[in-house]
């Protein structure tokens, strides 16, 4: 009865290992001008000088026990915690808007899992070689020369992963400061702790699991892909010109199909690439009227494809989870079929809508939709009000709070005593003195003992007691009343605050 | 999947073949899961030798970590790791912190600490947080105090004087509060005389007559009642005796007795029986001299002082 117990699969997918081609192109230009640009961010911005009066020389801090983000000239406070809902929320809808517009955009050029894995790749590639060579690599025993080589590359992965964790950490402390106690066993046991956190992750994640993060871990692939709507452009293979009647075909042999890096300089490369397309269009054109005719489709099935995909899969099954959508694939078809002289974009950024039409037209963006007509002005909206927020942010925070325990006091003559705690934080960058006033009640009726003004230093808060006294009469009428916090010699910028008064009277 | 099927993954069997086909799967447990659990094994045994562990004739395996911290009086301590040193370091490093704080009060006098805008926020806080613990249980979380028990110190009147130096002399040394029982000496109709007449001194409606006689007792050596009230019955602090003219009421809940003849009996009440619980204990030994004096400065400022 149970024969064949064996055949059964198992529980796991075992990986099978991803040795990629490298590609030219102008999709990986775009994601290498990206890298550079991210990597030059990342790691330079710790180091930017900025001079400060009460905090280390650095343009981004994010001094998490004195409680304030240091942002070159903005220093933002908890009390600012707005600004940062509101930023997430503006990522949160431009990763929706751009989804729509040109699909998972974010996931082939931007999301820090590709920009390393891509880093990772380089570094593969520098020491391993080309793609042939590392699949040799791979297969052949552990001898000297592929213990050197693969020991080598994940020595500089560690190390890149290594200097990742000490960039995050300069964030958040003085960088220069950082490395010095840090190799010199004197940084916090938190740095230590995060440095280490970060290399374990970084070099698993983008040396070890790579693509798996993306297909098994991530969510915003999984999110990503249901907002695709028929008009989103994306990665797509040209099932009907590259398929044709009768499927694919290799092209007969005497066709000398150069994909192999030349050894010569770039420049060299280039014109040879250039003359040769041109010198073959006549040819090609031949060629493809040859295989049209007997119902062959353009695609010459030479698995460039496949062999330049970061994530391992065949573009021509068609659309699918796993695609970060990084357009190499596209990188090299176009290479191939430029060698033969065929027109490029059998892989192309097209919508499913316009590859299901009768006529196909040139692919384009369709942006006037509902959807991203909408996200784009939310998120025109957002930016704007967060912009407009941090412009007109004030020089101070102020919280007013009446005493309730007790609400109001009976004084001997009779007169009605409510009392107020105003915290004032100075928000500036130079200390600065305030002065409390009040409005809507008798001069002379605010008492504030001896702190009629404080001044307060910069990222402090003072606190002051103010208290209230009104005769019966005028405290049955008063209900409201304004506090006025005035920074001295800067009238400008005062801020006023309703408060409440109460009185016997009003309670019953 | 099933195009996917390698060699590798199928399922073993043990080998084994029982009534001539049946067969058993071997399905080890996942790699990572077992080495999760070693590794939880060796947490486990790195865990009894850090932290505190096994029993251990009679006490326990104190574990190889060890909490250290400087009290406030500079001592440094050491104990095994538990809980309690934990607390211990985190109130210490509390007190050490404050210590500054506190010896620049000592250092400091009232005057210049009620100028200083930094001493005024700390003592805001850390006033409130030692009125809370050793105050609010009977003068009330606010300071407002409950009429009829204990006084309210958020008013303008002050017993015993609004002052820095009788605040701290209040906290110190504590206070007794006394009045005799007139019902012992007095008639009831002369007690009625009275109170119509201490109503009439803060404006409450009374009868006139009743008013003026008690007002003739009042300074009579019979009742003899402006001893310690005064002769305008507007009190004596060196003694604690309260003015009587103002609107504040301490033993007679006035404020909340409803009725011109209610209010009336409520006075009524208290110089007939008179009062023996008014008191405050003495603080100084239960809490050290710069607690004291933050705990006066922020009683001082509570009521705005005099």
């Amino acid at each position: 009865m149970q024969t064949g117990l064996e055949d059964q699969i198992g529980l796991y997918q075992k990986r099978i290992p991803i040795f990629t081609r490298s590609v030219k192109g102008r999709f990986r230009r775009f994601k290498t001008s990206v890298l550079v640009l991210a990597y030059a961010i990342y790691f330079l911005l710790p180091w930017l000088p900025w001079t400060r009066l009460d905090a280390p020389a650095q343009a981004v801090l994010f001094d998490v026990p004195g409680r304030r983000f240091l942002i070159f000239g903005l220093t933002i406070y908890p009390q600012d915690v707005i600004w940062l809902a509101l930023l997430l929320f503006i990522a949160a809808i431009l990763l929706f808007f751009v989804t729509g517009l040109v699909g998972r955009a974010f996931c082939g050029y931007f999301c820090f899992q590709t920009l390393w894995t891509d880093f990772f790749i380089w570094i593969e590639h520098k020491i391993q070689g080309e793609r042939p060579a590392r699949v040799r690599l791979y297969r052949q025993p552990w001898d000297r020369e592929k213990v050197i080589k693969i020991g080598s590359t994940h020595a500089l992965w560690v190390l890149a992963s290594f200097w990742t964790g000490i960039s995050f950490v300069a964030y958040f402390t003085y960088a220069p400061q950082l490395v010095a106690d840090f190799f010199s066993g004197q940084a916090a046991a938190a740095a230590y702790i995060t440095v280490g956190i970060l290399t374990l992750s970084t070099y698993a994640a983008a040396g070890l699991m790579r693509e798996q993060i993306c297909t098994y871990v991530c969510p915003y692939g999984r999110f990503q892909s249901v907002m695709y709507e028929p008009e989103t452009l994306a990665v797509h293979y040209d099932a009907r010109r590259g398929e044709g009647a009768s499927g694919r075909a290799v092209v007969r042999a005497g066709r000398g199909i150069v994909i192999e890096r030349r050894r010569a300089g770039g420049h060299a490369e280039a014109s040879v690439a250039v003359e040769r397309r041109h010198t073959d269009i006549s040819a090609g054109q031949r060629a493809l009227a040859e295989r049209h005719a007997k119902g062959l489709g353009d695609c010459v099935d030479c698995g460039l494809c496949v062999q330049v995909c970061p994530v391992g899969i065949d573009i021509r099954d068609g659309l699918q989870y796993k695609c970060i959508s990084c357009g190499l694939c596209i990188d090299a078809c176009n290479t191939i079929m430029d060698s033969f002289g065929f027109p490029r974009g059998l892989i192309r950024y097209d919508s499913e809508g316009n590859l299901a039409a009768p006529t196909p037209a040139a692919p384009k963006l369709h942006w006037r939709r509902l959807k991203i007509i909408g996200y784009g002005v939310a998120l025109i909206l957002m930016s704007a009000y967060l912009v407009y927020s941090i412009s007109t942010r004030g020089s101070f925070d102020r919280a007013v709070n009446q005493i309730r325990q007790p609400l109001y006091v009976v004084l001997s003559d009779g007169d009605i005593r409510n009392r107020y705690q105003i915290r004032i934080t100075n928000k500036a960058a130079q200390g600065q003195t305030y002065v409390i006033s009040a409005h809507g009640i008798p001069e002379g009726a605010l008492d504030l003992g001896n702190f009629r003004e404080i001044t307060i230093k910069p990222g402090h808060s003072g606190l002051v007691q103010a208290s209230v006294r009104l005769p019966p009469a005028l405290a049955t009428q008063t209900q409201r009343f304004e506090l006025v916090i005035t920074p001295q010699g800067k009238p400008a910028e005062a801020r006023s605050e309703t408060v409440r008064f109460d009185s016997p009277s009003q309670r019953l | 999947m099933s195009e996917q099927k390698l060699q590798s993954q199928t399922v073993q069997t043990t080998g084994h073949a029982w009534d001539g086909d049946l067969q058993e799967f071997n399905n080890p447990l996942p790699v990572w899961w077992v080495y999760t659990f070693y590794a939880t094994v060796v947490f486990a045994i790195v865990y009894w030798a850090i932290y505190p562990s096994w029993p251990f004739g009679k006490g326990w395996l104190g574990g190889l970590s060890n909490i250290t911290y400087v009290n406030s009086a500079g001592e440094t301590k050491t104990h095994s790791w538990n809980t309690r040193a934990l607390l211990m370091e985190d109130l210490n490093k509390a007190a050490v912190a404050q210590k500054p704080y506190f010896d620049k009060v000592s250092g400091m006098s009232y005057a210049q600490i009620a100028k200083d805008p930094e001493m005024n926020g700390f003592i805001l806080s850390s006033g409130k947080a030692l009125f809370a613990d050793n105050c609010a249980p009977c003068h009330q979380a606010g300071g407002q105090g409950v009429v009829g028990f204990f006084p309210n110190l958020t008013d303008d009147d002050w017993l015993y004087g609004g002052s820095f130096d009788t605040i701290h002399e209040t906290v110190t040394g504590g206070r007794r509060a006394y009045m005799p029982a007139f019902s012992e000496v007095l008639g009831g109709g002369q007690i009625d005389q009275l109170a119509n007449y201490v109503a009439s001194l803060s404006g409450i409606g009374h009868d006139a007559t009743k008013a003026a006689a008690g007002n003739a007792l009042f300074h009579s050596e019979t009742a003899a009642c402006y001893y310690c009230h005064g002769s305008d019955a507007k009190g004596r602090k060196e003694i604690g005796a309260p003015n009587l003219t103002d609107n504040i009421w301490l033993w007679a809940n006035v404020p909340t007795t409803q009725g011109e003849e209610g209010k009336v009996a409520a006075i009524r009440g208290v110089i007939a029986n008179g009062l023996n619980k008014g008191v405050m204990p003495a603080w100084a030994g239960r809490l050290s001299p710069e607690q004291i004096k933050v705990l006066t400065v922020y009683v001082h400022e509570l009521g705005g002082g005099q």
